[in-house]
């Protein structure tokens, strides 16, 4: 089996969000890059089929030089190889059409990719990719297994689950659940030592149009100061709720 | 040219997020001088939309589509639009939703903004606002493609009624075999429990409770509030509750009326997912505790002190209000 794994270049969870340019550009100073967290589970089950049924892992980003770290990282986790579309993503469908580009040309059943990227929260690189490939397509995927070509996924539906079988060739949406929190991978010595050696092609993008543009950011009004209620008050917290706030 | 709204029910009946997706598409159908369509699957009565200011109802009805399947309702949508002429498509943001809106968009070749937060900014060009950066910040995007899809975001906009008389007309897409790839085995709903979904109001926990054992007051104060419960990350992660209820930047996202936090510190992650919710109430001993910050309502104590006695304070209210 050949697994494709979208590897989003995401700032670290923890990062302080700040514009520049006139509110126009994000800021990336002081910024760490991580592997887009719900990326991360498709690529732990994906290591997984590599380790249990000897598939083989490619990883691509659609992104500048800047985010070959990224890609290196998830080599020292365990991908076989890692391409690199040379080109700033700055739209969901030009993203995908690149993505599809790569898929298109390495003829993979799988493709796993992160049910949205958490800068831009877009949410659609995965159903934009599927349907362009006209592949069968499960998003919020919480857990997935493969024998020979079907498949079987659980989807997270709101409030519950839903069990579905397909076939191969597939895109997936991950997210957590996918794997276990436990049984993420972080890169040991010795992976950071082969993912050196590991082959990273860089391909230049396909012609794409943009849909979309971000045209300028805003960060939310700052808040009002808390209002403290006493513990020995608590009739008081139900009255600010109920006449001031007015939700209950 | 119309605007067609893609009305979700589940089991027969409109979900909410389908009236408050209705009132949005009124507002942006007076701003561009069209009519609202609104396309439901298996919907039963749809005469309820009529309040919300829908104009048209396409109504589809077969039995393949008993169960959600994505590609074949983005078949049902695309088909819809093209037969309206829509060029603004409007979904929600269920699970449902975000699962079939990126097809749709491919399937029209249009542009697609997903967690829209308000009104269009301008309509020519065509600019809305959407949460991003995890409800860090908002990116105003503009859609350049003739035809537009939109993602409401939840809770964002509410719901406005708005009186009109309303059409119905039987609308029977054509489907393929290769839109049923995605077979559906089972469903397996949470019943007699309010979803965080669903919910208008969620009370939470955090590592602060200490055990699985002691979730029994936060179960108790969600029932009295008629709330969904909802956990911090490590919770989900130690095992003391399902993985469905954690919230936050890689968990669920919340933009509920009412967010009570027990427990729980406030992380930056955490805060990410529940900052679109409209007021928010932290119970938790270090009065330091970042959550403070983006509190509307705080107390500063023991959680195991306040919370039955909230919960005691709140079943006198109910009753003294019902
Ligand atoms: C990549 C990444 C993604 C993450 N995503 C998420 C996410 O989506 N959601 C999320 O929640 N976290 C997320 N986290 C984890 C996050 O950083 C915090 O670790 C987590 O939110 C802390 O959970 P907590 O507040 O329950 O626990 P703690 O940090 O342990 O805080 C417990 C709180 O309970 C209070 N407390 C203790 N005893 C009592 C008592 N008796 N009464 C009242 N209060 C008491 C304490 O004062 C403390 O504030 C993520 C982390 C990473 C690295």
């Amino acid at each position: 089996m050949k697994i494709l794994v979208c590897i989003s270049h995401v700032p670290d969870t923890t990062s302080k969000i700040n514009f520049v340019n006139g509110d126009t550009e994000f800021d990336t100073n002081g910024v760490q890059y991580v592997i887009n967290p719900n990326d991360e589970f498709g690529l732990t089950r994906a290591i997984w089929f590599q380790e249990q049924q000897s598939a083989n892992v490619t990883v691509v980003n659609v992104g500048g030089a800047d985010t070959e770290p990224t890609l290196r990282k998830a080599l020292a986790i365990g991908a076989n190889e890692a391409i690199r579309v040379n080109a700033t993503p700055t739209d969901g469908f030009f993203v995908a059409k690149q993505l599809a580009e790569v898929a298109k040309n390495g003829n993979y059943d799988l493709i796993i990719c992160g049910k949205e990227s958490l800068d831009y929260n877009g949410g659609m690189v995965p159903g934009m990719l599927a349907s362009l490939l006209d592949a069968n397509f499960v998003n919020s995927c919480i857990d997935l297994k493969v024998d020979g070509n079907s498949a079987k996924a659980i989807r997270e539906i709101d409030g519950g689950k839903e069990t579905v079988s397909t076939s191969l060739p597939l895109v997936i949406g991950g997210q957590k659940g996918l794997v276990e929190e436990k049984d993420l991978r972080i890169p040991n010595m010795r992976g950071i030592m082969t993912a050196r050696t590991k082959v990273l092609t860089v391909l230049e993008p396909v012609a794409a149009d943009n849909k979309t543009k971000s045209v300028k950011f805003e960060k939310p009004a700052p808040k009002s100061a808390v209002k403290l209620v006493s513990p020995d008050n608590l009739d008081e917290l139900i009255n600010l709720l109920h006449n001031e706030a007015k939700v209950i | 040219m119309s605007l067609l709204i893609y009305a979700e029910s589940v089991e027969g009946k409109f979900k909410k997020v389908a009236f408050e997706l209705a009132s949005y598409a009124k507002k942006v159908a007076e701003s561009l001088g069209t009519s609202v369509t609104a396309v439901t699957v298996n919907a039963g009565d749809v005469s309820e939309l009529s309040k919300y200011g829908v104009d048209k109802v396409l109504k589809v009805t077969n039995d393949k589509l008993k169960n959600f399947n994505a590609k074949a309702y983005a078949d049902v949508i695309k088909q819809a639009a093209q037969k309206e002429n829509a060029k603004v498509i409007l979904l929600s943001s269920t699970t449902d939703s975000l699962y079939l809106a990126p097809i749709v968009a491919v399937g029209l070749d249009a542009g697609f903004a997903s967690n829209v937060v308000g009104l269009p900014l301008s309509t020519s060009p065509f600019q809305v606002k959407r949460n991003s950066f995890s409800n860090k910040a908002f990116t105003i995007t503009e859609i350049e493609s003739d035809v537009k899809v939109l993602g409401l975001a939840k809770n964002s906009y509410g719901v406005f009624e708005s009186a009109s008389s309303t059409s119905q007309e039987d609308f029977s897409p054509s489907l393929n075999d290769a839109d049923f790839n995605v077979k559906v085995e089972s469903v397996d709903r949470t019943t007699g429990k309010v979803t965080i979904a669903d919910a208008d109001i969620v009370v939470s926990g955090g590592r602060g409770l200490k055990g699985p054992e002691n979730w029994g007051m936060i179960e108790e104060l969600a029932s009295v509030l008629g709330a969904a419960t909802a956990c911090s990350k490590p919770v989900s992660d130690l095992g003391w509750r399902p993985h469905s209820e954690h919230v936050g930047q890689t968990g669920k996202p919340v933009a509920t009326n009412l967010y009570i936090a027990v427990g729980i510190s406030g992380a930056i992650q955490h805060i990410a997912g529940i900052n679109s919710s409209k007021v928010k109430v932290v119970i938790n001993s270090d009065a330091e505790a970042p959550f403070f910050k983006v509190a509307d309502y705080g107390v500063v104590g023991d959680a195991f002190d306040i919370v039955p006695r909230l919960t005691q304070k709140l079943k006198e209210f109910k009753a003294q209000n019902s």
